[in-house]
């Protein structure tokens, strides 16, 4: 039940709603708890209501985690792999 | 907006499968992890990982589906409420189906009571704004992902000067569940894959006693294959280093401190009451009750709904299945009496629950 489907805002009207766009299909959504978000943002909708704003996805969380195993074999498991 | 470029992730999934693997392999015994939400259940299985996790790691579906841990008397007390005359009673999809003493939402649908089903809780302040000489009655489950936005409409109908809206509030919180699933000791729980969208809202905080005075690392983790691996992993790696810590693998979405304004909206509707787990029984502070600004929306004081608490079916072991002490299969109703065409318990009712996951991708006896 705590599906979270993000989308992207479309455009703001005055009174706290949003449209949102989620992959092609537009639904309005109340920015009551998110505040913040403004147009062109990702946010995290559930059940009518973005809940936060979506940290632009960066390539940086991947690569950190492949550094993190990549550095893990070489102290721990010299010349194997 | 892509969470992970498509190469990085066909390369990722099989590096981490492979470390998760060397980790389990250190440990002289199976490593039990729970994930407590019903959305991780249907991920998990969906994504195959369960079968591609060594043997040494199990998987165990926790009280995280607020279908299932609803219990019977708060179901019919919503089919009471339907009953009523000139009442619509306005409900999530999830509720129709499960079972209450004698009968079941659709049922009562089916026999002419106006059940509507709504998306959004905005949807029912919209029912009673369009049918003044109806009564709406929001019947509300969920944890503190949803919570927030029944409040947040709560404060909505307040300010369009609804007067023919109430709620039968039935709604849980995540951590006082867990520490009484701790408490009594017998689930072996070695991590807590912790839920994503209730740590949205309520942040990193209210975990930290998993980790401090129960020594159990927890990582909270999104929902795609490659983040649940991930969870897993960084579980592992704490547990190799000897180490019992409140991690986030879920950046993108959850900051440490929550969403504070949902979490003040939540707090300015609702206080913290004991509450009546299904299979787990009564748990302080863990449900939310209107406070007294706004009891006079409370459905359950306005029409006066009787609470009969009713016991499991007989056989049934959805109670053990939510504190990961089963699982589904060691049922004897699963699979057999109990379906999800025909389902007894509420772990076969909900798409969400572990019987309902293991019935539908393997683990069929």
């Amino acid at each position: 039940m705590c599906l979270g489907i993000p989308g992207k805002i479309v455009s703001i009207t005055t009174n706290g709603l949003a449209a949102v766009d989620f992959d092609g299909i537009k639904r309005e959504v109340s920015l009551m708890l998110c505040p913040e978000a403004e147009i062109g943002d990702y946010v995290l909708v559930h059940v009518g209501f973005a809940l936060r704003r979506l940290e632009p996805e960066d390539a940086q969380e991947t690569l950190r985690l492949f550094r993190e195993i990549e550095e893990s074999y070489r102290e721990e498991t010299p010349g194997a792999g | 907006m892509r969470k992970h470029p498509g190469l990085a992730e066909a390369r990722l999934a099989p590096l981490l499968l492979k470390e998760i693997t060397g980790f389990a392999g250190l440990s002289d015994q199976p490593l039990r992890l729970m994930e407590v939400c019903g959305t991780h259940t249907v991920a998990i299985f969906r994504s195959g990982i369960k079968s591609l996790l060594p043997s040494a790691i199990e998987l165990l579906s926790g009280p995280g589906c607020p279908v299932c841990v609803t219990p019977t008397a708060e179901i019919d007390q919503a089919i009471t409420l339907a009953r009523q005359k000139d009442v619509i009673l306005a409900t999530f999809g999830d509720l129709m189906r499960v079972p209450g003493s004698s009968s079941t939402l659709q049922q009562e649908r089916a026999q002419g009571r106006t059940i509507r089903v709504i998306l959004s809780p905005l949807d029912a302040l919209q029912l009673a704004a369009e049918h003044p000489d109806h009564v709406v009655c929001l019947f509300a489950v969920g944890f503190e992902t949803t919570s927030p936005t029944i409040a947040a409409a709560v404060t909505e109908a307040g300010s369009q000067g609804l007067t023919n809206l109430y709620l039968l509030s039935s709604q849980r919180t995540i951590p006082p569940a867990i520490r009484a699933l701790l408490a009594n000791g017998m689930a072996q729980i070695d991590g807590f894959i912790l839920p994503g969208h209730v740590s949205v809202i309520i942040g990193q905080a209210p975990y930290r006693f998993i980790a401090e005075e129960f020594g159990i690392p927890g990582v909270i983790t999104g929902f795609e294959p490659l983040d649940i691996l991930e969870g897993i992993y960084m579980l592992l790696k704490q547990k190799k280093e000897g180490r019992a810590a409140i991690e986030i693998q879920y950046r993108r979405a959850v900051a440490a401190e929550g969403n504070e304004r949902a979490r003040a909206i939540m707090a300015e509707v609702f206080a913290p009451v004991d509450a009546n787990w299904r299979g787990l029984g009564m748990i302080p502070a863990s449900g939310l009750a209107l406070r007294e600004a706004f009891s006079y929306l409370d459905a359950a004081r306005h029409f006066a709904l009787p609470y009969i608490e009713q016991g499991d079916a007989p056989g049934c072991l959805c109670g053990a299945v939510l504190q990961g002490i089963r699982r589904p299969p060691e049922c004897p109703l699963f699979g057999t009496q109990c379906t999800p065409e025909e389902p007894i318990g509420a772990c076969m009712v909900s798409t969400e629950g572990s019987c309902a996951a293991y019935y539908k991708y393997g683990g069929r006896p």
